[in-house]
């Protein structure tokens, strides 16, 4: 049992980030703290990515003519670019956050939720006088 | 910025060798570890550092946004259209082999040039996304360090 | 010929080289011109394709002329060609729509930066269907998500809720991308290969495998987020119904299809359907959740007065029908699947016209400030009527054809209350559908409203052109049902 535990133990902390990751995003109300769940939980992948990749062992992918064993490279370059897309998606969702904060004045979901259904209640009102 | 001396002086020393690593990896990408994700993050660090200790207007002046509206495409449109190269020059989209007159040397061309563009695009984009975020407001003051 | 040779390239490379190109063009009128080229540009291949491969071949092409599955190859047959036909097709006629809505909706100063997330939102959506490579899949995706966040978000010129809606978006298309990439990553971790033929071949001796079955969850929670499945429908109502017009006909019409493509693709090509784990959660978990987004999003759409988010709720109800032909996996319900992504592409694509067209006149789209607009804008209301018919699936119109497929899978199942329950999501789209046609038709127009003329002509020819093909799809279903067969005997490996 603890084995199981040892020897995969990147895979726990990559499940333990993942669990975490998602719990945030979701439970946190503030905007900002939703968008760091979010990284922690895309970070979580990437490690996972990563060490699947590792050949304990293994040297850097440089071919040398020597025979030798080497990592995997191709799901390093594929979490390069994923990283890059989590960088895009993190810089996009704090700019929105940044807009939203200018327009609403607020960055907590309860309170945006509640000027939304004042919004809808005042369109509402505009149309049916 | 009359204080800060230690900044200023260690960031005036450090930028320029950080341009040059920058640099570096990016041209050696095609030989050893590197390229133009990693070049293009470590260009805009200088950049980054230079506007976080000599005030953003300062940096603004070096590197206009207007110029940046145009890095940040062309890098892209460089990459698109080494990928179009590889056909105009009867080969596949991306094919490198067709860039040279060897194939080891078009290979070498084709990622000098990608890796080109994705540095060019990438820095401008960061120092862009540095700039979008710190120009909404005004600097801290002096006292507030 | 050349162009022959390389035409499943172009489709993608010439919008995402467009792109670059756009940010640098000046004005407003060069940026539009360009993007309408590009899409008319992308139909082009599309039905290039299309004819090449609708007799059940397929085309592969090898990116830097890497064979797979080192390189990334890019496959066309007969389903994902009809996805692009679709998107391109929607997108060629949406772009003359445009202008005129755009330079409504739109900051005068941003339409050059509008234009660019545009065409990236369809390289992603092309890139997505077109390539056959699990984790390029994964990046046109998010190519396709950031710009669609971005395009959303630029409605809030015109309603500040548009904000949170994109932030909503964000937050659960990069979870549900999140569990895709996740999922990949261990189907790569048990097979080696990323290519989609290739792990065809190389994922049925593993069929027992934990990891495979773990790789299925995340791929089937993920793109169940990025196509609103219900219950992981929550960012789409208000997506759509404060994104701008085109932006909103655009996404309707295209971007819940290209996923509902995804998740065909890997459920019937790439694990392949007679994979013991897949057929119970196809039929325990897929098909009830179909049949309650069937019905619980028509019931919620009833009660929506804004109208935009009426046919957001309506979409999430269509999808369910989509999702319910999936999950029945027999030849009827597969086409069923593949005829309504075509079908309901159509109809969302003309309603949510109109609706712009109703945005442009008058400012609002709900229920009570459309009262008696149908006798100032005649064509425009026209248009929505068949629309609708098309939604509730009346004979002639579009939807007929799929539902009358759906209903036939269910009777060859056997499953004679499911077929019921579909007709009975059939009369709920009447109440809506009815529901506008009152208050368009039959009610009084508000005293304090100024009389409005109908939508300009470079907005009602594109609105008509679809509708047209609404009932042209209804009546003459024979294209389109012969694509769905091959599409369908190639799922099935012939047989059933």
């Amino acid at each position: 049992m603890l084995e199981a535990i040892t020897d995969h133990y990147n895979y726990w902390l990559v499940i333990f980030l993942l669990m975490a990751g998602l719990f945030v995003t979701m439970t946190s109300g503030n905007l900002v703290k939703k968008i760091v769940g979010l990284n922690v939980f895309q970070t979580a992948v990437f490690l996972f990515y990563i060490s699947v990749g590792k050949l304990e062992g293994g040297t850097a992918p440089i071919l040398t003519g020597e025979p030798e064993q080497f990592s995997n490279p191709l799901p390093h370059v594929l979490i390069l670019t994923a990283i890059v897309v989590g960088v895009a998606t993190t810089a996009l969702g704090l700019a929105l956050v940044v807009r939203i904060r200018e327009t609403y004045g607020s960055i907590e979901e309860a309170r945006l939720q509640e000027a939304d259904r004042q919004d809808e209640l005042r369109a509402a009102a505009e149309q049916g006088r | 910025m009359r204080h800060h001396l230690v900044l200023r002086v260690v960031s005036k020393l450090l930028i320029p060798f950080m341009l040059l690593f920058a640099l570096y990896v990016q041209f050696h990408g095609d030989f050893g570890p590197g390229g133009g994700f990693q070049a293009g993050v470590i260009f805009a660090a200088a950049f980054i550092l230079y506007a976080l200790v000599f005030g953003i207007d300062h940096a603004r002046e070096v590197l206009p946004e207007r110029v940046l509206r145009y890095l940040v495409p062309a890098g892209l449109a460089l990459y698109t259209l080494t990928g179009f190269a590889g056909i105009v020059l009867g080969g596949k989209y991306l094919d490198y082999d067709v860039l040279g007159s060897t194939p080891t040397a078009g290979q070498h061309l084709g990622i000098l040039l990608v890796e080109f563009g994705v540095g060019v695009t990438v820095s401008a984009v960061m120092v862009t996304v540095f700039f979008a975020y710190a120009g909404r407001t005004r600097d801290v003051d002096e006292e507030d360090w | 010929m050349a162009f022959l040779d390389h035409v499943a390239i172009l489709q993608v490379a010439v919008p995402l080289l467009a792109a670059p190109l756009c940010v640098m063009l000046p004005g407003r009128h060069l940026p539009w011109a360009l993007t309408l080229s590009v899409s008319w540009f992308t139909l082009i291949c599309s039905v290039v394709l299309l004819s090449e491969v609708s007799a059940g071949g397929s085309i592969a092409y090898h990116l830097g002329n890497w064979p797979p599955p080192i390189g990334i190859e890019y496959r066309v047959d007969a389903i994902n060609a009809l996805v692009l036909l679709v998107v391109s097709g929607i997108s060629a006629i949406a772009l003359p729509y445009a202008r005129t809505s755009v330079e409504h909706e739109i900051e005068p100063d941003k339409h050059g930066l509008f234009y660019t997330a545009y065409l990236l939102c369809l390289t992603g959506l092309l890139g997505v269907t077109i390539t056959g490579d699990a984790f390029n899949i994964f990046v046109f995706l998010e190519i396709s998500s950031l710009s669609t966040y971005v395009l959303v978000a630029t409605g809030a010129r015109l309603d500040r809720r548009a904000l949170s809606a994109a932030y909503t978006y964000l937050v659960l298309g990069t979870v549900g991308a999140t569990f895709f990439v996740l999922g990949v990553g261990l189907l790569y971790m048990v097979t080696g290969t990323l290519n989609l033929a290739d792990l065809a071949e190389r994922l049925p001796p593993l069929a027992e495998s934990r990891v495979v079955q773990a790789a299925f969850a995340f791929v089937v929670a993920g793109m169940g987020l990025k196509l609103a499945l219900f219950p992981l429908h929550a960012w789409l109502p208000n997506a759509y119904a404060y994104a701008p017009s085109l932006v909103t006909v655009f996404l309707a019409a295209t971007a819940t299809k290209v996923s509902v493509y995804v998740l065909l693709r890997f459920v019937y090509t790439v694990f392949g359907h007679e994979f013991a784990f897949i057929e119970p959660v196809l039929a325990w978990l897929v098909l009830p959740l179909a049949v309650i987004a069937m019905l619980a999003g028509s019931v919620v759409a009833i009660h929506q007065d804004n109208l935009k988010r009426m046919f957001a709720w309506s979409s999430i109800a269509q999808i369910g029908y989509m999702m319910l032909g999936l999950a029945l996996a027999n030849a009827s319900g597969l086409t069923a699947t593949v005829l309504h992504l075509f079908n309901h592409a159509l109809m969302k694509g003309a309603l949510f016209m109109a609706l712009g067209g109703v945005m442009l006149r008058i400012g609002a789209v709900s229920l009570t400030s459309v009262r008696g607009l149908a006798r100032e804008m005649p064509w425009t209301f026209a248009a929505l009527v068949i629309g609708g018919l098309g939604l509730i699936g009346v004979p002639g119109t579009v939807g007929f054809v799929s539902k009358w497929y759906l209903i036939l899978a269910a009777i060859e199942k056997g499953w004679w209350l499911l077929a019921l329950l579909i007709a009975a999501a059939s009369l709920l789209a009447v109440i809506y559908v009815w529901k506008l046609v009152e208050a368009a038709y039959l009610q009084p127009a508000p005293q304090d409203r100024e009389r409005v003329r109908d939508m300009p002509p470079d907005m009602l020819i594109p609105l008509w052109v679809l509708a047209l093909a609404n009932i042209w799809f209804g009546v003459d279903a024979g294209l389109t049902t012969s694509v769905a067969g091959t599409v369908v005997h190639a799922f099935l490996g012939g047989g059933s």
